[in-house]
């Protein structure tokens, strides 16, 4: 029997002592670490405060398990039948139920003071030095630099990883999952406010080194800021489950010195700038085809199949949609099928990129239509239904 | 027949029929442990998928459908029925009652529940798959972005919620009703306190359930637009009505498993519970409390400051109420004689590793640092810790412990004490991993996670297999002992054992307290 009790301790234990190496190791482990085992202090001031609170709790807590569970222990080892005690009679004390709920309420004030000044630092909007809207799609997170500077600089972020490494016909990369087309760029020691919404469900946009986790609701815009304090490159991902690919939603920041930031501006400007002359041209029918493959493949592979076999969505092939009318054709890809999972593609891609895959869904996987859109059919498409 | 002390009716009639206590509690209990192994398969296929990195059983769309189902069935199917179950069985019993006070009402409040899991289950193999928008269904995924099966889903719920008000309201009706001449409120055992204030908890939240999916109804099909921002709707009501239901259901879930371990603490530690009044005050508080702490389920959503701060301090303040219990739990055992036969050490596993959910729970109230926590696996663990260790390690240690007196055999002991040991160590090998991978950042509900979650994760999906496993040795003992288990007619199975139930023969008569009993 005694070896038998011995034997419980120990084992019954053993969650207090995994508790303890938690607390052990989570301090030598930062960043998005193997194995991590706590949460990282991250890049930013919030987050070493957060990271603070988060292991003073920690220690409140493993201190009252550690006193509850020896006293617990100690009982079950000395308290046993099987050594001939013989039970007490006492079953009540109101000093003591007293004491019990006072000691308590006290540590959590105590909690609640530093928990309150955090809290209301993280809530401090103010003097944002500039501004980002991120706008949560399924799959994929769009982001819109507001500063008069960056005016022209919208773009969406999606997942890079190929399906071969999803489907394990390749092996993994190092950032598997965590790695985007096109990320996001600030600069470091700057104070970034986003404007975080949603276009479809509600996301949630969670980068855990720059400790901000905020949701992305359609038709609200939350606030939430961060000022990181060292350059690198930080990943997070959806948080909210938003349908099929919410795992496959990744956010890349990359922090950057400021002129190195400038420079990145002036880049992606001068971009904008040359896709608003595309917007004016007349393309070819194997330019459409050649452009409209890699805008296929980006956004409508998914769910209709990369032979346009369909999946989640319906076939391409020889569908009724492609082989039909073109106007009937294009409505679809600008406003979607509401109710569905076909999403309203016209304010994801721009007008060069919505003529193109029109196109190439008209002429490809044996369709061959022959027909094609051009970026202004789509623009006066989208002019007369007075732009919605 | 005409003869006052008949028994009970022979064949299928017998159960179809029934208004008798005992009946109606042996089929909801049966038909728990038929949902608890149904919602356990699909958390199979889950840590499966999860064994490695990449896709390799299921496609994502299913693997949300699993995540979803895998919570209504365990919440809805497996844990609240399996304590109505048990209050069935007990509560007369404990009060002195000849059976419960509506006994019709009883029969139906049971059979509505089949037909709705039928309903329920039968989404999984409906043209656009079943409901794939998580047990907690936020709209606008469970609405505009939803598959045609959630007009079932929702009447299935509709379903549910009026077996658990006519369950509860029969259980309140009882207790108030029918306690044997003498059992003063004050007198009544823990277990018949927490059910009762449970059962109110559910009479006030079920109808708000009922209202959010009839607004999730009328979204759907009737073109209103209650959760719709572009009808002039706002997605965050649905979240608020939604978690004004749920967080008072986590209650629903513990506070019966709470009365559980108060009975059996007490008899193995031969000695009286400590601080009864504070028991049955800390019972209240927290029921209380759990009406005014909702939004800790959203400090995410962009609640303006003051919204956050008070429902902070609100939810901190459960850890009074709970550590006060926990604490005269403590005490209990404190200078008692205990031995530790299966029902013991599944109260003990209960209150360690309810204990330490309790703490991440504390951690989690803390609305800065939930930032970080929320909707990540250390929420998972967190409520794993608390719904599985508290409340099905709670009932398990109940059919241990009364399983003698409903069948007057005895069950086998060691595979008793095995179940317990392989269950409390796959238990924690599942789900302790869950607290690394979710602070460092690996979001809950994903079918697909990056590297560096690797090992943790394979790790955990071997404890959940382990974990699984044991509950088929569950079942084998528990049918082998009403099969061929040694018959024992002690009227107290247990020597610390207190309360009326230990007072009838055993088995059970199938009517008792016909007359009722004087209690002092």
């Amino acid at each position: 029997m005694v070896l038998k009790a011995n034997r419980l301790r120990k084992l019954a234990l053993a969650p207090v002592l995994m508790l303890l190496s938690l607390a052990s190791a989570g301090v030598l482990a930062a960043g998005g670490k193997v194995n991590q085992v706590n949460m990282s202090p991250g890049a930013t001031e919030i987050g070493q405060s957060i990271f603070d609170l988060h292991m003073l709790i920690f220690w409140i807590c493993v201190i009252i398990g550690a006193l509850v569970f020896g006293v617990m222990f100690y009982s079950i080892y000395y308290h046993r039948k099987s050594r001939g005690v013989t039970p007490s009679t006492f079953h009540e004390s109101t000093k003591v139920e007293i004491a019990w709920t006072v000691v308590p309420f006290l540590i959590l004030i105590g909690m609640a003071v530093p928990a309150t000044s955090t809290l209301l630092e993280i809530y401090d909007f103010d003097d944002a030095e500039m501004d980002i809207m991120v706008t949560g799609f399924q799959w994929r997170w769009k982001y819109e630099y507001l500063n008069e500077e960056g005016e022209n600089v919208v773009f969406f972020s999606s997942l890079r990883t190929p399906q071969s490494e999803i489907r394990n016909a390749e092996a993994k990369g190092e950032h598997y999952l965590l790695e985007v087309d096109e990320p996001m760029v600030i600069p470091v020691d700057t104070k970034v406010r986003f404007l975080v919404t949603a276009n479809d469900v509600i996301h949630s946009w969670w980068v855990p080194e720059l400790a901000v986790k905020k949701d992305a609701i359609p038709g609200f815009i939350n606030e939430t800021w961060t000022r990181v304090s060292t350059e690198g490159i930080y990943r997070g991902q959806c948080a909210e489950l938003c349908g099929k690919d919410h795992g496959f939603m990744p956010i890349v920041v990359n922090v950057v010195s400021k002129e190195d930031y400038a420079e990145w501006l002036d880049e992606k400007q001068a971009q904008a700038a040359q896709v608003s002359e595309l917007m004016a041209q007349t393309f070819t029918l194997d330019e459409l085809m050649e452009r409209g493959e890699t805008v296929y493949d980006r956004n409508c592979l998914a769910c209709h199949g990369a032979n346009g076999e369909g999946g989640v969505g319906t076939p391409i092939a020889g569908s009724p949609i492609a082989t039909g009318d073109i106007d009937a054709h294009l409505e679809i890809g600008i406003n979607g099928v509401p109710g569905t999972a076909m999403q309203a593609f016209g304010s994801q891609i721009n007008n060069v990129e919505m003529a193109a895959v029109i196109t190439y869904q008209r002429n490809a996987f044996g369709n061959n239509m022959g027909d094609m859109v051009q970026p202004i059919d789509v623009y006066n498409h989208k002019q007369g239904q007075g732009e919605n | 027949m005409g003869d006052h002390h008949h028994g009970p009716a022979k064949g299928l009639s017998r159960w179809l029929f029934t208004t008798n206590h005992k009946d109606i509690g042996t089929m909801y209990l049966w038909f728990s442990f038929a949902m608890f192994i149904l919602g356990g398969s699909f958390a199979m296929i889950i840590r499966a998928e999860l064994f490695q990195p990449g896709m390799q059983l299921v496609d994502p769309a299913f693997f949300n459908q699993m995540t979803t189902l895998h919570g209504l069935v365990m919440v809805f199917g497996a844990i609240m029925p399996s304590f109505v179950g048990l209050a069935n069985w007990m509560i007369p019993m404990m009060i002195g009652a000849p059976d419960m006070a509506l006994p019709r009402m009883n029969n139906w409040s049971f059979w509505i529940l089949p037909p709705a899991f039928l309903i329920l289950a039968s989404t999984l193999f409906m043209e656009g798959g079943a409901p794939a928008f998580g047990w907690t269904f936020y709209a606008p995924l469970s609405t505009t972005y939803a598959p045609p099966s959630v007009t079932y889903f929702i009447f299935s719920i509709h379903v549910l919620g009026l077996s658990s008000i006519m369950g509860s309201i029969n259980i309140i009706a009882t207790v108030m009703n029918m306690r044997a001449p003498g059992m003063t409120y004050m007198k009544m055992p823990m277990f018949v306190w927490t059910w009762l204030i449970t059962a109110f908890l559910l009479v006030a939240v079920m109808p708000v359930l009922a209202g959010a999916v009839t607004m999730m109804l009328m979204d759907i099909h009737f073109g209103t637009s209650f959760f719709s921002a572009a009808g002039g709707g706002d997605p965050v009501l649905f979240q608020h009505i939604f978690w004004f239901f749920g967080h008072p259901e986590v209650y629903i879930i513990i506070l019966p498993a709470f009365g559980v371990v108060s009975q059996i603490i007490p008899a193995f530690s031969r000695k009286p519970l400590f601080g009864y009044d504070s028991m049955v005050y800390a019972t209240a508080a927290i029921a209380f409390l759990s009406f005014v702490v909702w939004a800790h389920h959203m400090y995410t959503v962009g609640m303006p400051v003051a919204g956050e701060l008070f429902f902070m301090y609100a939810t901190m303040l459960i850890a009074v109420p709970t550590g006060v219990k926990v604490f005269n739990w403590v005490s209990t055992m404190w200078r008692g004689a205990m031995t530790f036969e299966t029902p013991m050490l599944f109260a003990i596993g209960f209150l360690v590793l309810f204990t330490i959910g309790g703490f991440t729970g504390l951690m989690l109230s803390i609305a800065p640092a939930d930032f970080q926590y929320h909707d990540s696996y250390f929420v998972v663990a967190h409520f794993h810790y608390v719904m599985v260790a508290g409340a099905v390690f709670s009932m398990s240690a109940a059919v241990y412990y009364w399983l003698p007196k409903w069948c007057g055999r005895m069950y086998n002991e060691t595979m008793g004490k095995t179940h317990f040991w392989i269950s409390f160590i796959g238990f924690n090998i599942a789900f302790f991993p869950q607290h690394f991978v979710g602070l460092a950042g690996m979001p809950r509900r994903i079918p697909d996670y990056a590297l560096q979650f690797a090992d943790f994760n394979m790790l955990s999906s071997i404890g959940a297999f382990i974990y699984g496993a044991s509950q088929i040795l569950f079942l084998y003992n528990v049918v082998a002992t009403i099969v061929a288990g040694k018959p024992t007619s002690e009227e107290k199975t247990w020597d610390g054992a207190e309360g009326l139930e230990w007072t009838v023969a055993t088995p059970a008569p199938y009517h008792t307290f016909e007359t009722p009993p004087q209690v002092k």
